[in-house]
């Protein structure tokens, strides 16, 4: 499918990444544990996906992020996925829709999703504004049910400054 | 000064070596054969390579999905595929350092570095300036061509179904080349421009898309040989040039009438209000420091539906003259890629080569039925494919063979519909009924508008279909486009 990593990379050209870097002035997922709460865990994917998981693993947050969400431009539509359905890590759960490109976003882990977040039906650009912020208001897409697959899958996932170095490398191997 | 002081990239600067000393040549344009060159241009840019359009019934299911949720530029990269080392291979047009001193993020396309958007402006930012203020876009890449020759016009008309022989001086037409095989398939789409003749010889300017050069330069090689070798064609030699390493620049929005005025060289009393769309002149433009251009082809017309100009210019004068331009002020204009491009013209309802025409697709099923003047619609009227033409050109109920599928426009509910999207029959058991060929959201209607090709008998505007977006129907009414009211300058309506 074509993964939000797979958008970037085509609509990234070659001076992408001084966009990203000039426009954002610190690191992007130092930023983003600013509104997570203390408690959970943020993860990120290849694919720009991040999740939170909760201390007891027991549930999740999905979104995308920061990154991904300046790269896509303005998201004027996102599609939402099914909530209570049952998805693997990689299954595409939903799509965030630019006017230049269509990325579809891909559940990070094993889960189930219990609820979805509704706000971005009527203002899709929340994910322009606070892509990383879980709470009431943020841009968040999904809530998640995780079992212990799901909390295996987490191991692959990089944390916040392995992601922020892999954006970083990503970013200059578009450079000329 | 005929010689701009500012110097081009060097690799330009080498392509259009063979120029220079023509340049310095102070000749009026229409006595000297490089200078006349000094051309117009037209309508799109942006097409993309030839890549497989998903046909009706090649792809699966989840290719399809792939197709219509790969992002718009997904295509144009995959030529040049995802490593940096291909780029070596691209080249640049006489803008490239200007674009990257405006923060431009470059992309490959067909061929040469290009601009998709700048920083400060998203693509729907600059889709929206364009509309209300003004742009300017690089259009460079595209192959500018002159054919001169007796034997041009007639030439011309046997791979184009445009009347090249009536067209008058200064004026333009969109066109398409025609496949040789007599198929009625478009090769490429093309806007052909007559210029003033020079020696008692015609002259056009035919401006191709970039990502069919080659294709574009095997197609004119083979015919002209073949042209020229016909009996009774020794005195109606063609011949062509190429404008190689020159600039190419789009002015388009409601202020590209006053950015442009803003610049010409008045003594020549030149007035854009008498300029109409579709014709063009030679002007000289103002380029600072008290120096002003050589005569450039002017061109009103463009690919966004907006009022605005087309300018052609040597490469040596390309940074000058849209250095210039922008002196207006970043509230009149601002540069513009090809991101707000391809969306601007979707909303004019206008073609992308590759996308929305291909090798197949004929002018009566792409919906260009109005490019063929009325005294060239007979089989016999000696274009290739005129007989497959005529005959779709007429429904079936007059003795035509009709077309079965042709390009229509739709808007769509929910999700956009991009490219490779199927579109299904509501009524028909959800029976597949034609492909979306290209599709984003509008930002000038907030709604997701797309083109594409249906089933006849589901053309008509009002009909109501599903459109398949990541597996899921979404409803979609047929509509007539432009979906944005063009604004084409027409002159001054009769009180």
């Amino acid at each position: 499918m074509a993964s939000i990593a797979r958008c970037l990379r085509s609509a990234r050209p070659s001076g992408f990444s001084s966009l990203v870097k000039s426009s954002v002035s610190r690191p992007i997922a130092i930023r983003s544990f600013s509104v997570t709460s203390t408690n959970a865990i943020r993860k990120y994917t290849k694919e720009h996906e991040w999740i939170d998981l909760s201390a007891d693993n027991k549930t999740g947050v999905i979104g995308i992020s920061e990154y991904a969400a300046k790269a896509l431009g303005d998201v004027v539509f996102v599609e939402l996925p099914e909530a209570s359905k049952k998805v693997k890590a990689g299954d595409a759960i939903g799509a965030v829709e630019s006017v230049k490109s269509a990325a579809d976003i891909n559940a990070p882990i094993s889960c189930k999703i219990t609820a979805v977040n509704v706000l971005l039906e009527e203002k899709p650009g929340t994910i322009n504004q606070v892509p990383e912020d879980d709470s009431h208001g943020g841009g968040w897409i999904a809530k998640v049910q995780v079992d212990e697959e799901g909390v295996k899958d987490l191991e692959a996932l990089m944390d916040p400054e392995a992601y922020a170095e892999f954006t970083a490398a990503e970013g200059e191997g578009e450079d000329h | 000064m005929q010689t701009a002081s500012r110097s081009a990239t060097p690799a330009s600067a080498l392509r259009s070596a063979w120029r220079s000393s023509s340049l310095s040549l102070p000749s009026p344009p229409h006595t000297a054969r490089r200078a006349t060159a000094v051309l117009l241009s037209q309508r799109r840019a942006l097409s993309l390579s030839q890549t497989s359009r998903p046909q009706l019934n090649a792809a699966s299911h989840q290719q399809q999905q792939k197709l219509h949720a790969a992002p718009l530029f997904s295509k144009q990269t995959a030529r040049n595929a995802s490593s940096s080392s291909s780029s070596e291979a691209l080249d640049k047009t006489p803008l490239y350092d200007l674009h990257l001193a405006h923060g431009a993020k470059m992309v490959p396309f067909g061929g040469f570095h290009m601009p998709v958007l700048y920083s400060g402006l998203s693509v729907s930012a600059s889709h929206v300036f364009t509309r209300e203020h003004s742009s300017i876009f690089d259009v460079s890449h595209m192959v500018q061509r002159l054919f001169t020759g007796a034997g041009a016009a007639a030439f011309l008309q046997r791979v184009t179904p445009s009347g090249a022989e009536a067209l008058e001086p200064h004026r333009s037409t969109l066109s398409t080349l025609l496949q040789a095989d007599g198929s009625g398939g478009i090769v490429d789409d093309t806007i052909i421009t007559r210029l003033p003749d020079i020696h008692g010889c015609a002259q056009f300017y035919v401006v191709t898309n970039a990502a069919c050069r080659d294709k574009d330069d095997a197609y004119f090689a083979a015919e002209m040989d073949k042209w020229n070798a016909e009996a009774g064609h020794e005195t109606l030699q063609v011949e062509q040039e190429q404008l190689n390493g020159w600039g190419l620049v789009a002015l388009q929005g409601p202020e590209a009438e006053a950015v442009l005025d803003h610049i010409l060289d008045h003594t020549a009393k030149t007035d854009l209000k008498q300029l109409l769309f579709g014709q063009s002149l030679y002007s000289q433009v103002k380029l600072g420091h008290m120096r002003v251009s050589s005569p450039l082809l002017i061109s009103r017309g463009g690919y966004t539906g907006e009022d605005g100009f087309e300018i052609s210019i040597p490469a040596s004068e390309t940074v000058a003259v849209t250095e210039a331009l922008l002196t207006a002020g970043p509230e009149k204009v601002q540069l513009a890629g090809l991101g707000a491009r391809d969306s601007l013209r979707l909303e004019a309802g206008m073609c992308l080569y590759g996308h929305d025409l291909n090798d197949a697709t004929t002018p009566a099923e792409a919906g260009l039925s109005w490019i063929i003047p009325k005294e060239r619609r007979s089989a016999d009227a000696g274009f290739y494919g005129a007989d497959v033409i005529a005959k779709q050109l007429s429904p079936k109920s007059k003795g035509g063979s009709g077309v079965q599928t042709r390009r229509i426009g739709l808007i769509v509910d929910g999700a956009p519909a991009r490219e490779g999207a199927e579109i299904v029959s509501r009524a028909d058991g959800s029976a597949k009924i034609g492909t979306v060929t290209s599709g984003c959201p509008s930002p000038t209607l907030g709604k997701n508008i797309a083109m594409g090709y249906i089933q006849d008998g589901f053309h008509k505007a009002g009909t109501e279909v599903d459109v398949l977006v990541r597996g899921r129907p979404r409803k979609a009414v047929v509509t007539k486009m432009p979906f944005v009211p063009t604004k084409y300058w027409k002159g001054i309506a009769p009180a």
